[in-house]
């Protein structure tokens, strides 16, 4: 079994990795609402889709992901069985707020996961069925259609937006904790760190929420 | 003033314990929180009863000896405080304490109030030691050391290993502890020789003792008596990184093998 610090090390890792990925996977996204059609986004879609280098980086992808979640869950047991008698009376009042429930917005983010995989990456690459476009008379899957219908029900819609400022609250701790981590703390860095962290979180949260929003209320 | 004290009870590490309510009258608020609670055990002893065992030695603030859960606080409500420094006039007249010891797997209660925290000593008893000759004293400044070293070595050599961190922190993660004691060695040019081999010993044994993994909530930081900075965890996290990939493995020869 590893240490405790190795563990931790081994979450902070994975977990700037997967804010890396949330990066890259909004500002593709945004292609679609930026954009005036829908093309710029289903030929992104169809690069994320069909190039091999981005095939490879996607098994490292899954890999990060399920290397969170193990270890999180891990850690989850192991520091729930340090305490076997819980107190009375617990005045949480003194700790960084959304750090006392990563494993709980974890668990949200998880069963989103499986929603958004299940609803656009299967059907995407096996289910079969996706709407077609030509661009420059080359047939393509219309991965944007897809997502524009999807959002157009007001229940999918809202599902998103809730599901998102949860992982907004998941990344509030975690860019500055993975940092803490990693040994990474400086009397000059750090309280920047902490802004840029809570900084990171609001505009990830704000960028993919704003996706559903403008598909339902303008597009 | 006259309060209503909620006191966890409980014969020792075997049985299973319970809260007693108990009420006191005419309590100078003056006094200190482990005076008031002499004064409820000379009231107990007076009927008959068995006092409340709780743990305290010097009551200045520097032991580590005492320490109560307080309405859901390590140490009460007042920042930067031991037990034996609280004085009741932190409380208001008819208030409802509840006390309750340190909980943590790694520290077994050993009766009422009090736990056992010889944990705190094998995790030092692995590392926390500099190997060095005895005689005379060195000259104090044979050694150049940056002042900020040495006051930050000196800040982290404040911790009084009373368990508060443990006790507050939701996973019972004792790296507060562990890291002060690794930071106010690491720190100094004596403690840096062994500074690889004590962090894994003291980390290896923190871990052994089934204490938590630390999840950066810094609750440990704030209810701290001692103010010991969570900027020691990351030193910690630093010094066992540098080590696990860094240290040299000695060879076959070097280890007389």
């Amino acid at each position: 079994m590893y240490s405790s610090i190795t563990k931790k090390v081994i979450m902070s890792l994975m977990g700037l990795f997967l804010i890396t990925f949330l990066l890259v996977h909004l500002s593709l996204n945004l292609t679609l609402i930026i954009s005036s059609s829908k093309d710029t986004f289903n030929l992104a879609a169809h690069f994320m889709g069909t190039n091999p280098v981005v095939k490879v980086l996607e098994v490292v992808l899954f890999g990060g992901f399920i290397i969170h979640i193990f270890w999180g869950i891990v850690l989850f047991f192991q520091n729930w069985a340090a305490r076997p008698h819980s107190y009375a009376v617990w005045n949480h009042s003194q700790e960084t707020f959304f750090s006392k429930y990563m494993i709980h917005t974890g668990a949200l983010i998880l069963a989103f996961l499986a929603i958004h995989l299940l609803d656009f990456w299967y059907k995407s690459r096996f289910s079969g069925g996706m709407p077609i476009t030509q661009i420059d008379g080359i047939k393509y899957d219309d991965m944007g259609q897809l997502v524009l219908d999807k959002f157009k029900s007001p229940a999918y819609c809202s599902l998103y937006v809730i599901f998102l400022i949860f992982m907004g609250f998941h990344l509030d701790h975690a860019f500055q904790s993975a940092l803490q981590s990693l040994g990474i703390n400086h009397s000059k860095y750090t309280p920047f760190f902490k802004k840029f962290s809570r900084f990171l979180a609001v505009v990830i949260t704000i960028g993919y929420i704003s996706i559903p929003i403008v598909i339902y209320f303008i597009l | 003033m006259n309060l209503t004290l909620k006191i966890w009870r409980q014969k020792n590490a075997g049985t299973k314990g319970k809260f007693e309510k108990y009420k006191l009258t005419d309590i100078s608020t003056e006094s200190s929180f482990l005076e008031m609670l002499d004064v409820l055990n000379e009231k107990l002893i007076n009927e008959n009863q068995e006092p409340i065992a709780f743990d305290h030695d010097c009551r200045e603030g520097i032991c580590g000896t005492c320490g109560l859960y307080i309405n859901g606080r390590p140490h009460g409500p007042e920042k930067g405080t031991t037990t034996c420094q609280l004085h009741m006039r932190k409380f208001k007249d008819g208030d409802v304490i509840t006390i309750e010891p340190w909980r943590a797997k790694a520290f077994p209660i050993v009766r009422d109030l009090i736990v056992d925290r010889s944990a705190f000593d094998l995790i030092l008893q692995a590392g926390g030691y500099t190997s060095v000759n005895t005689g005379n004293a060195p000259d104090a400044n044979s050694i150049p050391i940056p002042k900020l070293d040495s006051d930050r070595a000196f800040e982290s050599a404040a911790c009084i290993g009373c368990g508060a961190c443990v006790a507050t922190c939701k996973n019972a993660s004792a790296m507060l502890f562990v890291s002060a004691k690794v930071s106010h060695l690491a720190l100094l040019p004596q403690g840096r020789i062994e500074a690889a081999e004590r962090v894994q010993k003291m980390v290896a044994k923190m871990d052994e003792l089934g204490f938590g993994n630390c999840t950066n909530t810094y609750a440990c930081e704030m209810e701290c008596p001692k103010n010991i900075s969570v900027s020691n965890i990351a030193r910690m996290n630093r010094e066992f990184i540098k080590a696990k990939i860094f240290a040299e493995v000695p060879t076959a020869v070097e280890t007389g093998d």
